[in-house]
């Protein structure tokens, strides 16, 4: 038996994990839900001693344990299988198997044939089939998450930790990985399962619990309740964040400002939706429901997509985001860091980037009066908290660098903005300024789309909601459905999804 | 302000008068090749009484010459993230060239040139173009355009040099001003580089595709055309050099300035650019292709063989670069 008592995690500025106790029996799977940011990767980060704990303990057997590597967890039969695999894609199967842990022969040298062997045996328990000789690249994704699964349990393992593993597979490859997960059951293996597809859930999972903001709030047989009130029990609390009231942008009809048909991307069905003048339109989905990918392929950041798109009622080809931007259509990362930011860059030289052009003189040449005039206005607006605007953009705080990501988007005259995650990590005063903001551009007539993973974010302030699903629109919410419960259901695939 | 906000250089706060400026200053990474460019002459001037005479000196700025020139391209490259390797290959093409077109087709010096030059953007093009449209390595694209150009000038000359009349010699061996031609070019050059990265729009987004790729699509930079245009910058400033070194040498050389891509990226670094690219200042490529020079000219002044110069330079360059790394990593 495997058991967490009373752990508590802080990261700076917040607590994690607040007094959380679980524990997982050999052979039960044992599902763990919450909305993002609940705790659950925390949670599961602890196990495989990625974190330690701040206070509370980890016990195996009645024996209290302390791992502080991936290393001495899987030594003491912990293992655990990320939403991002952790494969080498050009080493074949076995070889991925065996990383790190090869066996040797006598002489010091590979003994492929016994890792084979010892491959083709753990297959064959557990029922599953992928090529074992073949670059892990070149398997599909369910395989490869095989791959991982073999990799886990191949040696001791008492505890498997599954983390969405479902996110990325197709209806018939969940099947096919609920009857590996069964096997595993039946060999002695407790399971902790991760999802936000409940509907898996109630099919897979023995005990259910759900985390909340940090605190663990309930436990118990999957039989005891229904996904009516695992939903209820996840966002539980009421929206405490305050937003701005919102315009009633979905009852006045405004023309659409961006109509488009038929997107299609690789994984993707077609997508066709509109946004209107003036409305902030929400994008809500899960992990793998594809809605990056889907703006991505609207802006033209993969010129190879199919799509009819009508800007301002004019058909217009988006083939790169330079083009994209030139008709007026912005498109502000999710991922600061890697997407959004210049980080060597001064704040000035981050804001100004897409408009330098147009800061110029007759002959063409940049005029620093006229950048430092931008930036110091974009300061000002976003209220960007720092000494100076050449001050490195690396320095800020999260909340401040998004500001600064707005604040160039802002400053390029977009009539049409998409956020992706725009209040990812960042502090609560943040995430209210960058709200109303967000309504004020609304009001000015703009169209805005926000995706969002937080779900009290997307009711508290959209007009519209599109819910995604595995690279398609499952449902439209306007008014009163724009509710967690409704957003969930179809999130996760309920009413014929 | 422009290049400090570009380059992010200046992170902390505004420099105030004098002491704020020296404060900037030393905060730069080309500050340590500076220091070491400075203290390198005043030891020199003591043990050599010839070395701080305005001849030596201004033969040292002719002789750095060509790498600096080069090294101008080479900053447009790494600014990007990018490597040229070709350029070596790129001065020999074109002096072939122009001394091929001057001695068997009766063109006048300067449309030989002209053509050279055009010829040497578009050889760098070609690298540009394969690097942009298909994403492959630059080290690689540019290891190939190492070999292409320089054997079309050996095909061209037969392996041989190919003369020219004294007359041609002008460019490589006269002064304007006081100052030898090439060093007049030289500085044209750096003059002309520090108005694009700190003066136009393309400047910037050279230190953007640099800063981080990404991003600068997602911002609405053309990033392909960018990285097309420095490689073609590259390959002229290439050329140019081809051009004073062919009417220096009163011939064009199929077998010239082997090894010379490696000096350009030591000036680039030694300047203070990083190699990863989006850091980094033209002037500092300046600073350190007279550290180069000087070092070459007080080493020999010294005495040195040059089998141990070698030795020297290399221990000099690691020691520069590791003197930039900590300093940048106390920063932090």
């Amino acid at each position: 038996m495997l058991e967490m008592k009373h752990i508590t995690k802080r990261f700076p500025g917040i607590v994690a994990l607040n007094d959380v106790s679980l524990s997982l029996k050999r052979g039960e799977v044992h599902a763990l839900v919450g909305e993002n940011g609940a705790g659950k990767s925390t949670l599961m980060k602890i196990l495989s001693g990625v974190y330690q704990a701040d206070e509370g303990e980890l016990l195996i057997d009645g024996k209290e344990v302390h791992p502080t590597r991936t290393r001495e967890s899987e030594k003491l039969g912990i293992n655990i299988i990320f939403q991002e695999f952790s494969l080498v894609p050009e080493l074949n199967a076995y070889e991925n198997i065996f990383l790190g842990r090869e066996i040797r022969t006598r002489f010091g040298t590979l003994d492929s044939r016994s890792m084979r062997r010892m491959a083709r045996e753990a297959l064959d328990r557990l029922d599953m089939y992928f090529p074992l000789d073949r670059p892990v690249a070149d398997l599909t994704v369910a395989e490869q998450q095989s791959v991982e699964i073999v990799k886990a349990t191949i040696f001791k393992c008492n505890f498997l930790v599954l983390d969405e593993p479902t996110a990325t597979l197709t209806p018939r490859e969940v099947k096919k990985l609920f009857e590996v997960i069964e096997r595993l059951k039946a060999l002695g293996v407790g399971c902790f399962f991760i999802s936000h597809h409940l509907e898996e859930i109630f099919e897979i999972a023995d005990t259910v619990s759900v985390l909340r903001d940090g605190c663990h709030v309930y436990t118990g047989p999957v039989s005891d309740c229904t996904q009516d009130e695992l939903i209820s029990k996840m966002v539980g609390r009421e929206v405490t964040q305050a937003f701005p009231p919102k315009r009633g942008a979905a009852e006045k009809a405004e023309p659409p400002i961006m109509e488009v048909r038929k997107l299609r991307f690789p994984g993707s069905d077609e997508i066709s939706f509109e946004v209107r003048r003036g409305e902030i339109l929400g994008i809500a989905g899960l992990v793998g429901a594809k809605r990056t990918e889907s703006f991505l392929a609207l802006i033209g950041r993969d010129p190879s997509t199919e799509k009819e798109v009508l800007f301002q009622g004019k058909p217009i080809q988006l083939r790169s985001p330079h083009e994209a931007l030139s008709h007026g259509i912005g498109y502000l990362p999710e991922d600061r860091k890697r997407t959004g930011l210049f980080l060597p860059f001064s704040i000035r030289s981050n804001i100004v980037v897409s408009t330098v052009a147009r800061l110029t003189n007759k002959f063409g040449m940049v005029v620093a009066r006229q950048e430092k005039a931008l930036s110091d206005r974009f300061i000002q607006r976003m209220r960007i908290r720092t000494t100076s605007d050449l001050k490195t953009v690396s320095e800020l705080s999260g909340g401040n660098q998004q500001k600064v990501i707005i604040a160039r988007w802002l400053a390029s005259n977009c009539k049409l903005l998409i956020f992706d995650e725009p209040t990812r990590g960042i502090d609560v005063g943040a995430k209210a300024e960058i709200y109303v903001m967000l309504q004020e551009l609304a009001a000015q007539g703009l169209g805005v789309v926000v995706i969002s993973s937080d779900l009290p974010e997307v009711i508290g302030i959209c007009d519209r909601v599109l819910v995604m699903r595995y690279g398609s629109i499952r449902a439209t919410l306007t008014g009163a459905d724009i509710n967690s419960e409704k957003i969930m259901l179809y999130a996760s695939g309920g009413e014929n999804g | 302000m422009g290049e400090a906000a570009a380059t992010g250089a200046t992170s902390r706060e505004e420099p105030a008068g004098l002491v704020g400026l020296a404060k900037a200053a030393v905060g730069r990474p080309e500050f340590v090749s500076f220091v070491a460019l400075i203290v390198l002459m005043i030891l020199t001037s003591f043990m050599n009484e010839n070395f701080f005479t305005a001849d030596n000196l201004l033969n040292i700025t002719r002789q750095v010459s060509t790498t600096g020139i080069i090294a101008v391209g080479m900053t447009f490259v790494i600014l990007t993230g990018g490597i040229d390797l070709s350029v070596g290959a790129i001065v020999a093409l074109a002096s072939t060239l122009m001394a091929g077109m001057i001695a068997n087709m009766g063109f006048p010096f300067w449309a030989a040139a002209l053509v050279a030059i055009f010829g040497g953007a578009l050889t760098g093009a070609v690298s540009g173009f394969f690097i942009a449209r298909f994403a492959l390595p630059p080290i690689i694209v540019t290891l190939a355009m190492m070999e292409i150009p320089r054997g079309l000038g050996l095909i061209y000359t037969n392996g041989y040099p190919l003369p020219i009349d004294r007359e041609f010699g002008f460019i490589g061996r006269e002064y304007v001003l006081g100052l030898p031609i090439p060093t007049l070019i030289m500085l044209i050059v750096f003059a002309a580089a520090y108005f694009v990265l700190n003066r136009l729009p393309i400047g910037r987004y050279v230190y953007a595709v640099g800063g981080n790729e990404d991003a600068a699509i997602l911002s609405g930079i053309r990033t392909a055309r960018i990285k097309l245009m420095v490689y073609a910058i590259s390959g002229f400033t290439a050329a140019i050099a081809g051009m004073i070194q062919t009417s220096r040498l009163l011939s064009g050389q199929p077998n010239s300035a082997i090894g010379v891509e490696l000096d350009a990226i030591a000036a680039v670094v030694l300047g203070g650019t990083a190699i990863t690219g989006g850091r980094g200042h033209i002037v500092g490529t300046l600073i350190g292709a007279l550290l180069l020079g000087v070092l070459n000219n007080s080493l020999n002044m010294i005495g040195l063989s040059p089998y141990s110069q070698r030795v020297v330079k290399g221990v000099i360059l690691l020691i520069a670069v590791l003197i930039g790394y900590l300093r940048k990593r106390n920063s932090r």
